[in-house]
């Protein structure tokens, strides 16, 4: 007898269960976007390369493009859709709003889930390649420019919307902990008079 | 509701920082792009491309894949629809003459498509399926003065060659001469959203959901290749993940799932992989450049000598016109400009962010830092010394030229009064430090465009026009523009774009969108006054008239129109392992009239950083015995990653260009222009080694240290 290729799965995405019939070549990241219509999560490479894909999964960012949704079953999965609070957007999303932290959108829902994990990563006292002093003893590293730059690295733009991307997730950082993102003024203050003024809306 | 729109004079929209308009559907995930839209019955297609890079396929074993589990099809060239020949917006596009014969011209070239219900079936049958080839020999490698080398045009075109004045003898007469050879790699746009489009027939139509720059001019040239009526197909683009170039006119995608879902019956979806992307869409050729550049003992030219080459395929000629931005930098007593070809077998190249103007800046502001060391001036009096009062080559007056503007007020706030002339002096740890500056200029472009306005009995206006936003922000831009236009607040314009029912419009590409539609809204506005009589009465559904801006553009008096601006970079480089880190960046530009600060911020600054990306890091690799790409894919083909980003800062010179009524100069390449040549020449502050072959990598820089001694 031949061997199933396919199998009916339960995901659990952005806090609601969903059963759907998969072929088990299929990825999460092609589960969310064609069978399950989150097409927030977007495929810039299908390798693992461009961070586009990116889902928090338990908590944690992972690309999407390099799993199987038949190994994602009885995981939590979050998407883009599934960060904001209701129609609150989450700080993040409202920063890149704010301080054009993207131009065609593309990379964007990949950043966004990023940042929010780079966020708690580093609240979690997680160093990066960036950070100075990795002993346990040193505590969390300031997250400054360069450690935003670094842990963001995993997500490609080729827009070229870096500069406001990781002024964007300073910002967020601020709001979310309360405390001032140190290298505030490494990041220009020139820069920053390029906020928003009035949204237009059309 | 009546109607107010000359009722009050409001503040200005335009000038005035606007967040996006589709902001919150960027980042909700809302947002929908070309491959995102579902239909019931969808199929699913998937391209197989040659593996030779010249020859002919002589069998397709078709048979065994067509009885895989959900295949649909299998289209190939004994099977697949006719194409009409002739057809293409700028004429014809034989890179799009997909499935049409047995030939194969380069490694990548679309040779099937396999249809099947799902992606996962239509991936593995279009893998399994065997094409038998019979090869002929090919060269895909390019090097200046290769025989085959041409020059393209004709008597009639003067664009490919201009001289005037005496070249030997000028450079004979010259104090200093610089004379040396720039090059610069095969690059790939490389935009995050790979090439993709669903095709379905709706009630008689072919309506296409494309990623594409122009979404009028793909559907013409879909029509004309199937040979149907124009009016038959419509092509939408609302969100589109980025171009570049790449997504500027139809691409095989587009006409293979049209095909597919005439044959099938059904809605398919044609999505490239990101390898795919690399053969199928265009890129920016290599290319050699010589630059001869004669001047007197103070630095002010006398002979200027931009002689560029590139390659172009067999499939199409595309010309790289490198040495045409020599033409409109710098005046010298003798002038020659050339931009030659030669056909190898790869792929077509097309225009990538800023075609002609990236690369060859690269090689004349390059030239111009080896000048100004050569002659002990500095490299910015340099620049502002050598400013035409008019078009070098035409004699045409410019409509407004602010570049020394650009270079004084660059120079202040980069600190370049302090800098020490002197190379490889500056050394912190094991980082060599040094700054450098280059020009930059990009033609202002405009085409005839239409649009249509409607004023709403609600009292609102709905502006439409087959515009694009590839991420430039022009959807924003376009409202303030109307809003302004209109006499109303923001709020007041609906704005609607990228559907080609909407009628003729330019592409997003070349810089001249913005301008281009904005003419067509200022026109259509124009036509709504004509009409609208304060006071009257706006009936239910509205009065909606059309605009066309062909008679104000053929109005507009014949001049050198560009924008301009000045880059400056500082690079520090490790000499234990001959990494760059490119540490700061300032552009300085002047390009008239700026509609959204913060969105054009970010236009320029990504330019910039593509010019990073360019001076360090990007690089594709052919492989001479195959012919195709070495990892080509986002891991073995780098582009700027964030960590490699540092402050890049834009900003512009309040510019007011009185010979156009809009204003506008556009944004969209003059970022890359330069960029690259500023981090070369910061390099060679830095070491004292001129780089003039990019990017300039690691292993370069220690190999070029040590033969340095
Ligand atoms: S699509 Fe998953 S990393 Fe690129
Ligand atoms: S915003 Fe276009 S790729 Fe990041």
């Amino acid at each position: 007898m031949a061997l199933a290729t396919s199998s009916t799965i339960t995901l659990h995405v952005n806090g609601e269960r969903r059963t759907l019939p998969v072929d088990h070549r299929t990825t999460l990241l092609d589960a969310l976007r064609d069978h399950l219509e989150l097409t927030g999560s977007k495929k810039g490479c299908d390798h693992g390369q461009c961070g586009a894909c990116t889902v928090l999964i338990d908590g944690r960012r992972a690309v999407s493009c390099l799993q199987f949704a038949v190994a994602a079953e009885g995981r939590e999965v979050t998407t883009i859709e599934g960060v904001a609070d209701g129609d609150t957007l989450h700080p993040v999303q409202q920063a890149f709003i704010d301080l054009d932290g993207y131009q065609c959108g593309y990379c964007t829902p990949g950043q966004i889930c990023s940042a929010i994990a780079v966020i708690e990563e580093h609240a979690a006292g997680w160093p990066s390649a960036a950070t100075e002093d990795v002993r346990p003893e040193a505590g969390a590293p300031p997250l400054d420019a360069d450690e935003i730059r670094e842990r963001m690295s995993g997500n490609l733009c080729r827009c070229g919307a870096y500069v406001s991307i990781v002024q964007a997730v300073a910002r967020a950082a601020e709001a979310a902990q309360g405390e001032s993102a140190q290298d505030k003024s490494a990041q220009g203050g020139d820069l920053a008079g390029a906020e928003a003024g009035t949204a237009v809306t059309a | 509701m009546t109607t107010t729109t000359e009722a009050t004079r409001l503040a200005g929209a335009v000038g005035v920082a606007h967040t996006r308009v589709e902001g919150l559907d960027k980042v909700t995930g809302a947002a929908r792009y070309a491959a995102e839209h579902h239909f019931t019955e969808l199929a699913h297609g998937w391209m197989v491309l040659s593996t030779v890079a010249r020859g002919r396929i002589t069998a397709i074993d078709s048979a065994p894949v067509e009885a895989m589990p959900g295949v649909l099809a299998v289209l190939h060239h004994e099977n697949a629809p006719h194409l009409a020949e002739a057809s293409g917006f700028f004429g014809p596009d034989p890179t799009v003459q997909v499935l049409q014969n047995d030939r194969v011209p380069h490694v990548g070239w679309p040779v099937a498509l396999v249809v099947a219900e799902t992606p996962e079936q239509a991936r593995e049958a279009a893998e399994s399926l065997v094409v038998h080839y019979e090869q002929e020999p090919h060269d895909t490698v390019f090097r200046a003065g290769h025989p085959d080398t041409y020059t393209p045009g004709d008597d009639e075109d003067d664009s490919v060659e201009i001289s005037k004045g005496d070249m030997e003898a000028e450079l004979a007469a010259s104090a200093v001469v610089v004379d040396e050879w720039y090059t610069t790699p095969e690059e790939h746009h490389n935009a995050m959203e790979p090439h993709g489009a669903i095709a379905r027939w709706e009630d008689g139509r072919l309506e296409v959901i494309d990623t594409t720059q122009g979404a009028f001019a793909t559907a013409q040239d879909l029509a004309a290749l199937l040979s149907l009526d124009p009016s038959s197909v419509r092509v939408v683009s609302e969100h589109v993940g980025g171009g570049f170039g790449s997504k500027g006119l139809v691409r095989p995608h587009s006409v293979l799932a049209a095909m597919a879902a005439t044959v099938v019956h059904r809605p398919v979806r044609v999505v490239m992989t990101r390898r795919q992307v690399f053969s199928l869409v265009g890129h920016r050729p290599a290319t050699a450049q010589r630059m001869r550049l004669g001047a007197h003992a103070d630095g002010r030219l006398r002979a200027l000598d931009h002689q560029a080459s590139s390659y172009t395929s067999r499939v199409m000629e595309y010309v790289e016109s490198s040495a045409a931005i020599s033409r409109v930098l710098y005046g010298a007593d003798a002038h020659h400009t050339v931009n030659r070809v030669v056909p190898l077998d790869v792929p077509t190249p097309r225009w990538m962010r800023a075609p002609g103007e990236a690369p060859g800046s690269f090689a004349v502001e390059s030239a111009m830092d080896e000048l100004a060391e050569r002659c002990g001036v500095d490299p910015v009096a340099l620049r502002i010394r050598n400013e035409p009062a008019v078009g070098p080559v035409s004699g045409l007056p410019f409509s407004s030229r602010s570049t020394v503007a650009c270079f004084e007020e660059g120079a202040r706030r980069f600190g370049w009064a302090e800098r020490d002339p002197r190379p490889a002096v500056r050394r912190e740890g094991r980082w060599l430090l040094g700054t450098g500056v280059a020009a930059a200029t990009y033609t202002a472009g405009v085409v005839p465009s239409t649009a249509s306005v409607t004023a709403e009995a609600g009292g609102d206006f709905t502006v439409r026009i087959t515009a694009a936003d590839i991420g430039t922000g022009a959807r924003t831009a376009l409202v303030q523009i109307a809003a302004d236009a209109l006499e109303v607040p923001v709020d007041r314009i609906r704005m609607r774009i990228a559907d080609s029912d909407f009628g003729q419009a330019m592409l997003a590409g070349g810089s001249t969108g913005t301008r281009s539609w904005a003419h067509a809204i200022v026109a259509a506005v124009a036509e709504l006054r004509a009409v609208l009589v304060p006071g009257m009465e706006i009936p239910a559904d509205g009065i909606t008239v059309r605009g066309n801006s062909l008679d104000a553009v053929r109005g507009l008096a014949k001049l050198e129109r560009h924008s301009f601006g000045a880059q400056f970079a500082e690079a520090a480089v490790d000499i234990a392992t001959g990494e760059v880190r490119v540490r700061r960046m300032l552009g300085m530009f002047a390009a008239g009239r700026v509609v959204n600060p913060l969105t054009a911020r970010s236009q320029l600054v990504g330019g910039m950083v593509w010019g990073l990306s360019m001076a360090l890091h990007e690089e594709a690799h052919r492989d001479a015995a195959s012919g195709g790409l070495v990892g080509g894919d986002l891991a073995g083909y780098h582009i700027a990653a964030n960590a490699d980003v540092p402050l890049i800062e834009a900003d512009w010179v309040d510019e007011v260009d009185p010979h156009d009524p809009t204003g506008i100069k556009g944004l969209g390449e003059i970022g890359i222009v330069g960029a690259a040549a500023a981090v070369a020449n910061a390099v060679w502050h830095a070491t004292g080694v001129r780089h003039r072959q990019l990017p300039i990598r690691p292993d370069r820089v220690l190999a070029a240290a040590a033969e340095r001694g």
